[in-house]
């Protein structure tokens, strides 16, 4: 299949604001030390304010966050990032609701310490990890990436994480580990939409993903513990989730307990809901559309207020077709979407 | 009750409906720079005008059947003001759609309406919801005698379209827009006669 590289130039719109705010915030809460959520919350004083950004602060530091070490992105890619009180503030997490707020709104309080990790299945050594020791032990990473919502919408996010493919060589896989299947915590007490049906928009609980193995081992993919330099809120998966950047977002399951390494393809959630709406694969893909949204552009939900609005052509595979494109080099991804 | 005081309370409620129109637009304005629409309010903002639609909607469906049922035939005057609060929404709705969402991008637009049937099927509703808006002109009302009854009929299917339109607009979770159209099938049960006679009158249309 012939993969379109657009040329390194395609999204160098407006390299101005974010990025640089996030560098300079990222230096100030280093130099100062620890948990300034502060920072975060300045800016907006509630004037009526349609151009700009105006959702500064919200709900997304009720559970502060902490600063994590990380060795960050370089040279980091030419992209406008989003600010982080829309990556905090805008969330698909059905636990919490289907409505985009109701996650930054109903997870807060959600108990993410301490949490463990088991990775079983096909694997010489299967086990359990401590994930906030985890986080100060492993070399934690800055990876900026794209991230776009089967729902036609798009964010650019700074990750903090590592590699879920070194991290699975610590279980030694076994040659009969093709696929990799993941399992987010089942704790209804804590997570209203695993109570209730409604509030869950029907999602079967524990919310289930799955990769192949060469997915999961390819070095784009991430476990990410943090974004913006922090542990992650909630909403966005604390204490632990996965990005994939090449694949529709719903496949970046969050708040993972389980990862289990087998030998055939693992069920995952929305596949099993509409099955004709979501396949396995779920790259991204211009010329596939999903039955309720056009896949050929996308909205960036970027700086800037409601009119400010953008619209953008999504790339094969949202841009990372370079490095990934050759994992499907056989595939009908018209089949296999 | 006497008849003034009926009267009376028929434009209090007449004030109540357009408030009720136009407060929560004002609200609105306010939500988006309070950050209570969330990081992305585009979509939030398409949903809460399009919900407000279909509440609007079947309010006006109650309306008539309720006036005959306490024989007070004064509340009929607040058809006309939630009949043009229902377009008022449903347009906002839309154009928030058209130039939030798609970014005016008519081409992608064009191809919206004619592959994704939910959106043929809002954009029916509206279509249908701008022609009852146009003819609520007193001087077309008039001009069109009959007809603007047959015309105003659409209504029914305006709403059953809404519903629609919600149930295959919807991800996951059906539960909700069912209610909704559970709901709308109730208010034009409640009125079977208008209806039937609607329908019939359509015959010799």
């Amino acid at each position: 299949m012939l993969i379109k590289v657009p040329p390194k130039s395609a999204l160098r719109e407006a390299q101005t604001t974010s990025e640089s705010a996030y560098v300079s915030r990222r230096s100030v809460i280093k130099g100062l030390g620890a948990g300034i959520g502060g920072l975060l919350l300045s800016g907006n004083t509630g004037a009526v304010d349609l151009f700009g950004d105006g959702v500064e602060g919200g709900a997304s530091e009720a559970t502060p966050r902490k600063p994590l070490q990380f060795s960050p992105q370089r040279p980091a890619p030419d992209l406008v990032l989003t600010p982080v009180d829309k990556v905090t503030n805008h969330n698909n997490f059905y636990e919490f609701g289907t409505g985009k707020t109701d996650p930054a709104k109903y997870s807060q309080g959600f108990k993410t310490e301490p949490w463990t990790l088991r990775v079983e299945g096909e694997v010489e050594k299967p086990g359990t990890v401590d994930v906030w020791k985890l986080m100060s032990d492993i070399g934690l990473e800055e990876r900026i990436y794209r991230m776009r919502c089967v729902e036609a919408w798009s964010m650019v996010i700074p990750w903090v994480g590592f590699e879920l493919g070194k991290f699975l060589q610590r279980f030694q896989p076994t040659s009969r580990a093709k696929y990799v299947a993941f399992e987010t915590v089942y704790d209804p007490e804590q997570m209203p939409g695993q109570r209730n049906r409604y509030v869950g928009g029907g999602v079967h609980y524990p919310y289930v993903e799955g990769l192949r193995m060469d997915e999961a081992m390819h070095p784009l993919t991430i476990l990410s513990v943090g974004l913006y330099g922090k542990t992650l809120p909630p909403q966005n998966g604390a204490p632990i989730r996965l990005v994939v950047p090449w694949k529709y977002g719903f496949k970046g399951i969050k708040s993972i307990v389980k990862i289990t390494l087998v030998e055939k393809m693992p069920p995952t959630s929305w596949n099993k809901l509409a099955p004709n709406e979501y396949g396995f694969y779920a790259n991204v893909n211009p010329d596939v559309d999903h039955p309720r949204w056009s896949q050929a552009s996308e909205r960036f939900i970027g700086p800037g207020g409601l009119f400010s609005v953008k619209r953008q052509p999504t790339l094969p595979f949202n841009g990372y077709g370079e490095e990934v494109a050759s994992l499907y080099k056989n595939m009908d991804l018209r089949k296999f979407y | 009750m006497a008849a003034i005081a009926k009267k009376s309370v028929a434009v209090l409620l007449q004030i109540g409906v357009h408030l009720g129109g136009l407060l929560p637009l004002l609200w609105l304005f306010y939500a988006i720079n309070a950050g209570h629409l969330g990081g992305d309010p585009v979509v939030e903002l398409i949903h809460y005008l399009g919900m407000g639609t279909i509440r609007l909607l079947l309010l006006t469906l109650v309306v008539s059947p309720l006036a005959k049922a306490l024989h007070f035939g004064q509340l009929n005057r607040l058809r006309r003001p939630l009949g043009l609060w229902c377009f008022v929404w449903a347009s906002l709705h839309f154009s928030t759609w058209l130039a939030l969402d798609l970014g005016l991008d008519w081409s992608l637009i064009g191809e919206e309406l004619v592959r994704r049937t939910y959106i043929l099927l809002g954009f029916t509703c509206w279509l249908i919801l701008f022609a009852l808006a146009i003819t609520s002109i007193p001087a077309l009302l008039r001009k069109m005698g009959k007809n603007w009854k047959k015309l105003h009929g659409l209504l029914y299917v305006a709403v059953l379209l809404a519903c629609w339109h919600f149930w295959w607009s919807v991800k996951s979770g059906w539960i909700e827009p069912a209610i909704y159209l559970g709901i709308a099938i109730s208010l034009l049960c409640w009125r079977k006669e208008s209806v039937m006679r609607w329908i019939k009158s359509l015959r010799s249309w």
